[in-house]
């Protein structure tokens, strides 16, 4: 069979970040949770860190276009997503694991990949082979038909994180992914993220800085809805001093940044 | 766009054969632009690039087995079945019972109308379906899909209705308007403040207006008798033209 390469998929890109936010401002119940951030990511993986409140969640769910920004400008892949706007180009390329994902316990995996690969409206031929390839990439191809209440907590993540890459998202949206993992998954999941992350904009919101030391090329500091630093995990750790608290250089660095504020 | 090459051209320059540096370009630079050559340079590939070709393409054909009934199923009813069927078995079941109980007026008939918005509200409830977040982040979650699943409710309910409303003599001449009316103006209001809150909405103020005073004075209420059959048609194409023209509305739920 002859397949011909459409010029759609080495079009050049037609914006400077996958992820654009000026003054933006979204709403949780009735707090401001995100409260004038300004943000650009671009391809890597940028580890959101902040302290518990700080708008990480919220932040992400907005990037997922869950909520609708209060005010200020959000673009994703170059496209607005703030207003009442046609999301589906923007979402055809997400990848989102909620923090508290759900799931349908009687599906096996792959019957949950298959249905989140056709909620993403992915071509039908296309279908079967991207749900085996990201189950495999997850390493749980021997457990592709078992049903999802049978499986232990990281087994759930690790699906969890199969329905997010299924369609191969420009833009990877994790929240606390290593949530339940155990060290030896951890490492695997590290190595899966920058894997990603070299081809696109994966967002991983973390509370433990290890995974940010090991596997972000960019760390995202946000404390009370707003931006208190970005740059590289080295950079991050150069801030911290000797009298910071803190065991590792990055968490000195963190401490140092937040003023003690745990 | 230049004119096409030759096959004579394309066939020597899949299989690498010499060709003038001059037509090479201009064959090269043409194919970028033009899908018809690219598949006449993929027609016109020497046997062993289509036998490696046509081994990975093989290699890499989908080997799963078949869809199930199931995954055609949630394509249209939301995939946390089974509290919400136990909903509308039990509210319809719950009328029949009651039915008795009230002096002049059908029980089924004051609640049907607002058994299909009950089963919308639980379609669309954060509580009820867990994977509700990622549902709602997805391309696939906008009119389309809230139309789907209001179908899928209509399908279940309206037999249970019928068959209610026939042991209980609540003819579906009465019901079946204000139904799809209440159904339709839910569905409009969702596209403002939200499915499962103006579903809640629209069976609160039923409650309120209609089975409330139905229950106290008695007799069939005003807006079930025939004679508002009318009223209910201009509602509910009032309701699917506003559904219609704010369909964009639907993509944030």
């Amino acid at each position: 069979m002859a397949r011909v390469v459409d010029a759609a998929e080495v079009a050049p890109t037609g914006y400077a970040w996958q992820v654009e936010a000026t003054g933006l401002r979204v709403r949780a119940g009735r707090t401001m949770a995100v409260d004038g951030l300004d943000l650009r990511l671009g391809r890597g993986v940028h580890g959101l860190l902040g302290p518990n409140g700080a708008g990480k969640t919220t932040l992400i769910r907005s990037l997922a276009t869950v909520l609708r920004p209060a005010s200020g400008t959000l673009e994703v892949l170059g496209e607005p997503v703030s207003g009442r706007l046609d999301l589906r180009r923007v979402r055809r390329a997400l990848g989102y694991l909620p923090q508290d994902f759900g799931y349908y316990k009687r599906f096996t995996v792959r019957e949950f990949v298959e249905y989140v690969a056709w909620l993403k409206e992915m071509p039908k031929r296309d279908v079967p082979g991207a749900v085996q390839r990201a189950v495999e990439r997850v390493g749980l191809a021997d457990r592709a038909d078992s049903k999802l209440k049978t499986l232990s907590g990281g087994m759930v993540r690790r699906a969890g994180i199969a329905q997010a890459i299924v369609n191969d998202p420009e833009v990877l949206l994790l929240d606390e992914p290593t949530a339940g993992l155990d060290p030896g998954q951890r490492v695997r999941f590290r190595e899966l993220v920058q894997e990603l992350g070299s081809d696109s904009c994966v967002v991983v919101s973390t509370h433990l800085v290890e995974d940010v030391a090991a596997a972000c090329t960019d760390v995202v500091l946000i404390d009370k809805g707003r931006l208190v630093f970005q740059g590289t995990p080295d950079e991050l750790a150069a801030v911290g001093g000797p009298d910071d608290v803190g065991d590792s250089p990055i968490e000195r660095g963190y401490s140092a940044l937040l003023g003690g504020a745990w | 766009m230049s004119e096409h090459p030759t096959s004579g051209s394309i066939a020597r320059y899949a299989s690498g054969d010499e060709l003038p540096a001059d037509v090479l370009w201009a064959v090269e630079a043409h194919l970028e632009t033009c899908q018809t050559c690219r598949l006449r340079l993929a027609d016109a590939a020497p046997p062993q690039v289509t036998a490696l070709t046509a081994a990975v393409w093989a290699e890499m054909a989908p080997t799963g087995a078949p869809v199930r009934r199931r995954h055609r199923l949630v394509r249209w009813a939301t995939p946390a079945l089974a509290p919400w069927l136990a909903m509308t078995a039990f509210v319809v079941l719950a009328a029949v019972a009651l039915d008795g109980v009230l002096p002049t007026s059908s029980a089924v008939l004051l609640i049907a109308p607002i058994v299909p918005v009950l089963g919308v509200a639980v379609a669309w409830s954060r509580g009820v379906d867990p994977a509700h977040e990622l549902v709602v982040s997805t391309p696939r979650a906008g009119l389309q899909l809230v139309l789907r699943r209001t179908f899928a409710v209509l399908v279940v309910v309206l037999p249970a209705l019928l068959v209610g409303g026939w042991l209980t003599g609540a003819s579906p001449a009465y019901w079946l308007l204000p139904c799809l009316g209440v159904t339709a103006t839910a569905l409009a209001l969702g596209g403002v403040i939200g499915l499962r809150r103006a579903a809640i909405t629209a069976a609160s103020a039923w409650v309120l207006l209609v089975i409330g005073p139905a229950v106290v004075v008695g007799g069939v209420p005003g807006v079930l008798a025939p004679g508002a059959a009318p009223v209910w048609a201009a509602v509910l194409v009032g309701g699917a033209a506003a559904v219609f023209f704010r369909s964009a509305a639907y993509a944030r739920l």
